[in-house]
């Protein structure tokens, strides 16, 4: 049986994807900026912020319109407690692409300090995971969700390295320190997208199976709740 | 019997054969879909169902029903089918009703296919289901008013505080009394409202007037009734509007200390306001009797039962605390018909 339920729901997917590919595309350009010195990547990025805020707020309207006018249950349910946590991390998301964008801005005001190797990489890794993470969501896929989780970790250890890298630049000539901060700030925020992605990935196993992934220490101390 | 003891699903027990029914599944629903789609009126021997619910207990799995059958859609698509007989049903506490691969043909119209599940003593149990799932069939059972329908043919067994319902011994109007009921569409005496509530104390013998007053205030007290009636006891009942009745007959089932009340769709006939005081009152109850409550409204299930059996076409398909229910079943047949899918 089709229900009028479904094209509200359906609606409100197609915006949370649009949502999703805008902030990609953001996390991309914020790269290119950096990379290619590319002054109207910042321009759009920045630009994409506003867009992508405006998504944010749409999307939770209709998801609280269709929370009061349908009162979904069990699948329903889930997908729209989902979609309203997955629509504040991607907002967060665009945040950081923004203040990437910002970085590269002061950055690009000095000579390159280093041709930029690794933190295009670690750009690139992060975008795969935001994509991967909205993937999973459409696909209701928990074994692409799960890989999301797992490269996290990845991303955590190529930020540790590039933290201890900069300190020795920073360390060995302190004219550089104005560019290492920005470097890392920058690194700080890819980051950041990527814990952003890692809670998506947790949101979309929620949807799928129920099971709460999130904290495994605090999980491992609660009496287990009602409802699983 | 020792399909009894495997008849209770425990938690950890199912989870740790989740992966392997996961896989399983694919193939099991063949045979279920075929089981499902035969028609009513030819129900297969009880005998023949013996083994397999034995069999299908066995294979009861908690979680991952769907696994193998991946989905690239939004939550609506799915198409509904019938699948997975195989009850999943959770060990509840306190059991104080023991169904017992029930059984119940009117005529050779089979109503409740092999129903075993347990009902949690002072607690809220909600029977749901589309119209003609055997819900009302199924709570009559646990009161014996089927008995008074003719051509009823009852197997399996209902025990209740470890005593069976069933048999010819037992004194049908002293269990009325340990059970309590209230119907659909309220029924009061066309008699005064202290005469509704005082008359089943009368019927045991009580005399004294002032020993029914106190019953007839405290129970119209524990229906939430007293303050709106209190003026006017020896009023007609039948004066009063629909949600007072209800809340009346309530009161009623109430004044003989009942150890279980059901409810047979108390709120269908009352407006939304009168609906939400008997939701009131009935957790109000809760601490006093085991209420068991049969609802086609999925909302007031989710809103005052602790536990929720799902009921399809004469089988129970699953019976899991309310939150689990309605958040995530373990039924594909139970999703789809919560969310509306079918039904």
């Amino acid at each position: 049986m089709e229900r009028h339920l479904d094209s509200q729901l359906e609606r409100i997917r197609q915006n949370l994807l649009r949502m999703g590919g805008m902030v990609e595309r953001m996390i991309g350009r914020a790269n290119d900026a950096l990379v290619e010195r590319d002054e109207e990547a910042i321009r759009q990025v920045i630009e994409g912020d506003l867009e992508v805020d405006r998504l944010e707020m749409d999307i939770d309207e209709a998801c609280h319109h269709t929370l009061v006018r349908y009162q979904p249950t069990a699948v329903d349910l889930r997908f729209l407690v989902a979609v309203m946590k997955i629509v504040n991390d991607l907002e967060r998301m665009g945040d950081s692409a923004v203040n990437i964008a910002q970085s590269v801005e002061q950055l690009n005001r000095e000579p390159p300090l280093k041709p930029y190797i690794d933190l295009p990489e670690m750009s690139r890794v992060v975008r795969e995971m935001v994509a991967r993470s909205l993937d999973a969501f459409v696909r209701r896929d928990v074994g692409m969700a799960e890989s999301v989780l797992a490269t996290d970790d990845e991303v955590d250890a190529r930020y540790k390295q590039l933290f201890r890298e900069l300190l020795t630049y920073m360390a060995e000539d302190p004219k550089t320190v104005s560019r290492c901060l920005h470097l890392l700030l920058i690194a700080r925020n890819l980051e950041r997208i990527a814990d952003h992605a890692t809670n998506v990935a947790e949101d979309v196993i929620y949807f799928v199976e129920g099971r709460d992934v999130r904290h495994r220490l605090a999980q491992a101390g609660r009496s287990g709740g009602s409802g699983g | 019997m020792s399909r009894d003891a495997e008849g209770v699903e425990t938690r950890g027990a199912a989870a740790a054969t989740e992966a392997e029914g996961g896989r399983s599944a694919g193939a099991a629903a063949v045979t279920e879909a075929e089981r499902v789609v035969e028609p009513v009126a030819t129900p297969s021997p009880p005998e023949d169902r013996a083994g397999e619910t034995g069999r299908s207990v066995r294979e009861a799995v908690r979680g991952a029903p769907r696994a193998g059958e991946p989905e690239p859609q939004l939550p609506g698509r799915a198409v509904p089918g019938p699948q997975a007989p195989d009850a999943v049903r959770v060990q509840v506490p306190d059991p104080v009703f023991d169904l017992r691969d029930l059984s119940l043909w009117y005529g050779d119209n089979q109503a409740l296919r092999g129903i075993t599940m347990q009902i949690p003593e002072r607690r809220i149990t909600a029977f749901i289901g589309p119209s003609g799932c055997g819900k009302s069939t199924l709570i009559r059972c646990l009161n014996r008013l089927n008995d008074l329908i003719p051509g009823v043919r009852i197997e399996g067994d209902v025990v209740f505080e470890g005593e069976t319902l069933l048999g010819p011994e037992v004194d049908v109007n002293l269990l009325r009394k340990r059970i309590g009921m209230v119907f659909q569409k309220s029924n009061p005496f066309p008699k005064s409202i202290w005469d509704n509530v005082a008359y089943g104390c009368k019927l045991q013998g009580i005399t004294k007037r002032s020993e029914l007053d106190e019953i007839v205030e405290r129970s119209l007290h524990s229906a939430a009734l007293w303050d709106e009636v209190k003026d006017r006891l020896h009023d007609s009942a039948l004066g009063l509007s629909g949600g007072q009745q209800q809340r009346l007959c309530i009161a009623r089932s109430i004044a003989i200390e009942p150890e279980v009340i059901l409810l047979d769709e108390p709120c269908s006939a009352l407006d939304p306001i009168a609906t939400a005081k008997i939701e009131e009152l009935m957790q109000d109850l809760k601490d006093d009797y085991t209420q068991v409550i049969v609802t086609h409204n999925m909302q007031q299930a989710s809103r005052v039962s602790d536990y929720t059996a799902f009921l399809y076409l004469g089988e129970l398909i699953e019976l899991d605390e309310t939150d689990q229910i309605f958040l995530k079943p373990h039924k594909k047949q139970t999703e789809d018909y919560i969310t509306g899918r079918f039904g």
